[in-house]
């Protein structure tokens, strides 16, 4: 299982990367091993607001049908159209080309009250 | 079992081959017009005889509970009294008419009636509608009557329903329906309420709670009365999921713990087969204060007469006529047959035959929740590296069993939920034992064979993520 350094991450398994002024939003490769093969994903359109803890859309393995919460307050700039033809990609790179929607958070700041990658790495580690 | 591949009735069809002959038209022929004429239609053409054997040998694979054993965890696969189906197909009950007028079917208002009082008695409530249909109508009742109770009390604003992560996917569903927002309670290690996280969500927009017990995890909700006494002194009103009302019969009257709402599955739990596709019945059970709000209508007595009529503030009619009727036949005669003491021993031999199996199982299954367990247990599959619960499921198949509801509840990983019921004998559930040991000792010494089962029936392992990826729904084409 892997966990990227420079990402933050919710106690909902989803990641939070800023990259410039927009923040980069998907789930952990934890997450993706959990879920297993994932099939179909939905997610809200551009440009709506949502709070930290929302649903921004919802992601569905053989397993099971998760939903995907906001790790922090803000409006959707962009979401990955490329999941629709290929959910795997978020099996395959979940930090990379599988990542979900990009976020221009109301307060950068509130990345700060998510978990740092090692906390988040013990935490997934104890369950 | 009959094993071999059946074809489909297009394959088995040969031109020419009829199953029927119509007599010679008596009246005279009328033109179709031509725009609605077609030269070819793709049926396939048989004689009565392979068709006749094309069904049977489909009846043949069936797999069901007068077959085999069915430890399907949430859903209660036990076996069902079949001197209650003589009942339930009785000429008198199955051919009357449902507008026959009150006075021509006092014995059917008589036994809605007696159900109403026994499933009240049963469940601790003051009041029983028999309408809905299902499990999940039930709930969509429930939560009904609450929004409507709130409404009477002026608390219309409250629309967020609290649902603990252990509860069955319908809960939430339910609400989205009756027009409320949902928001998830997470459980505390014991597998129980997080009592921490419950008493942070409670707030004046709090409508209420739903509550499985005992909860999908097979858990036994230690602090109810104490869960229901927050939810009410911050407002909210309390809905009983009683899927699992197996566990209980007889033994606790969730009515009495501080349970405003709830449903009980009367298939399953009350003498009708489940899982066949329907019909179920979903009764709905209230306290004093929702009576009024039940969907009707419903069974009275009055002047020594039975007849029907709506309650007093009623949410209205959720089905056509009267419910299921033959579900409440059975549940009728199930529980005149049984009593109260026959009634308890469900819950007691269910309980005991879960920890039974808890007991030979979780030293190779391991748990996430270690305590006794109520009428079934979560356990996990992922018995050796490279082995998860679907290749345990699979190769269960080979031995005979109908596999346990895997990956349920989410909040256990690699999931393996095991119900056996309280029909089931001890020799039943030590060759189940016997068998989930053998595929753990084969799952080291030959994990091939799990990834490859089931070996033994007439499709291997089928290709899920490729159905779900790029589903083919057209036959050959």
């Amino acid at each position: 299982m892997s966990v990227d350094a420079k990402a933050r991450y919710a106690q909902s398994h989803e990641y939070a990367r800023l990259e410039g002024d927009l923040v980069i939003v998907g789930i952990s490769d934890h997450a993706q091993d959990e879920l297993g093969d994932i099939v179909f994903i939905e997610l809200k359109e551009v440009g709506k607001k949502l709070e930290r803890g929302q649903v921004f859309g919802t992601i569905e393995s053989v397993k099971a049908a998760s939903d995907l919460y906001m790790p922090l307050s803000g409006s959707i700039e962009a979401v990955n159209d490329d999941l629709q033809a290929d959910p795997a990609l978020v099996n395959r790179e979940p930090y990379g080309n599988g990542w979900l929607i990009k976020v221009k958070p109301n307060n950068a700041k509130d990345m700060e009250a998510l978990l740092e990658a090692k906390a988040y790495a013990s935490m997934v580690g104890e369950e | 079992m009959n094993l071999s591949p059946e074809p489909l009735v297009f394959e088995l069809s040969r031109p020419g081959l009829v199953g029927c002959s119509l007599p010679g038209s008596d009246v005279p022929a009328a033109q179709m017009p031509k725009a609605l004429v077609r030269s070819s239609l793709d049926l396939p053409e048989l004689d009565e005889l392979t068709v006749v054997r094309h069904f049977t040998r489909l009846s043949q694979k069936n797999y069901s509970i007068d077959t085999h054993f069915y430890p399907l965890g949430s859903c209660t696969m036990k076996y069902n009294p079949k001197a209650n189906e003589a009942a339930a197909s009785h000429p008198g009950w199955k051919n009357i008419h449902p507008l026959a007028g009150n006075s021509e079917t006092q014995g059917a208002l008589e036994l809605l009636y007696k159900l109403q009082e026994y499933l009240a008695e049963i469940g601790g409530f003051a009041a029983v509608s028999l309408q809905p249909a299902a499990g999940a109508h039930g709930e969509l009742a429930g939560v009904l009557m609450i929004r409507d109770c709130l409404k009477t009390r002026g608390q219309g604003h409250r629309t967020t329903m609290l649902i603990p992560d252990s509860a069955h996917g319908t809960n939430p569903a339910s609400c989205t329906m009756a027009g409320f927002s949902t928001q998830t309670i997470p459980s505390g290690k014991d597998g129980n309420i997080d009592l921490k996280a419950l008493e942070a969500a409670l707030n004046d927009s709090v409508a209420g709670i739903m509550i499985t017990n005992p909860n999908t995890l097979g858990l036994f909700e230690r602090n109810i009365t104490k869960i229901a006494a927050m939810v009410h002194q911050a407002g909210g009103l309390v809905y009983g999921d009683g899927a699992n009302m197996n566990a209980l019969t007889g033994v606790f009257q969730p009515g009495k713990s501080g349970i405003d709402v709830m449903h009980f599955n009367l298939h399953k739990t009350f003498s009708t087969p489940h899982g066949g596709g329907g019909p179920g019945a979903g009764m709905v059970a209230a306290v004093k204060e929702l009576a009024a709000f039940l969907p009707g209508p419903i069974a009275w007595r009055r002047a020594g007469k039975y007849e029907l009529a709506m309650p007093e503030k009623s949410i209205g009619r959720l089905k056509a006529f009267y419910g299921n009727f033959g579900v409440l036949v059975r549940a009728y005669c199930y529980v005149s047959m049984l009593g109260a003491e026959g009634l308890r021993r469900i819950a007691e031999n269910s309980v005991l035959n879960a920890n039974y199996l808890r007991a030979k199982l979780e030293k190779t299954y391991k748990l996430k929740y270690t305590r006794p367990c109520m009428h079934e247990f979560v356990a996990m599959g992922d018995v050796a590296p490279g082995i998860r619960t679907l290749d345990i499921a699979k190769r269960l198949i080979d031995y005979g069993f109908h596999p346990p509801t895997i990956y349920f509840p989410l909040i256990v990983p690699e999931a393996l939920m095991i119900e056996p019921t309280e029909t089931e004998s001890k020799q039943t559930l030590d060759s189940f034992v016997e068998a989930m040991l053998a595929i753990a000792a084969e799952a080291k010494s030959n994990p091939e064979l799990l990834h490859d089962a089931p070996g033994t029936t007439p499709v291997g392992r089928l290709d899920e993520v490729a159905a779900a990826r790029s589903p083919v729904l057209c036959f050959r084409g």
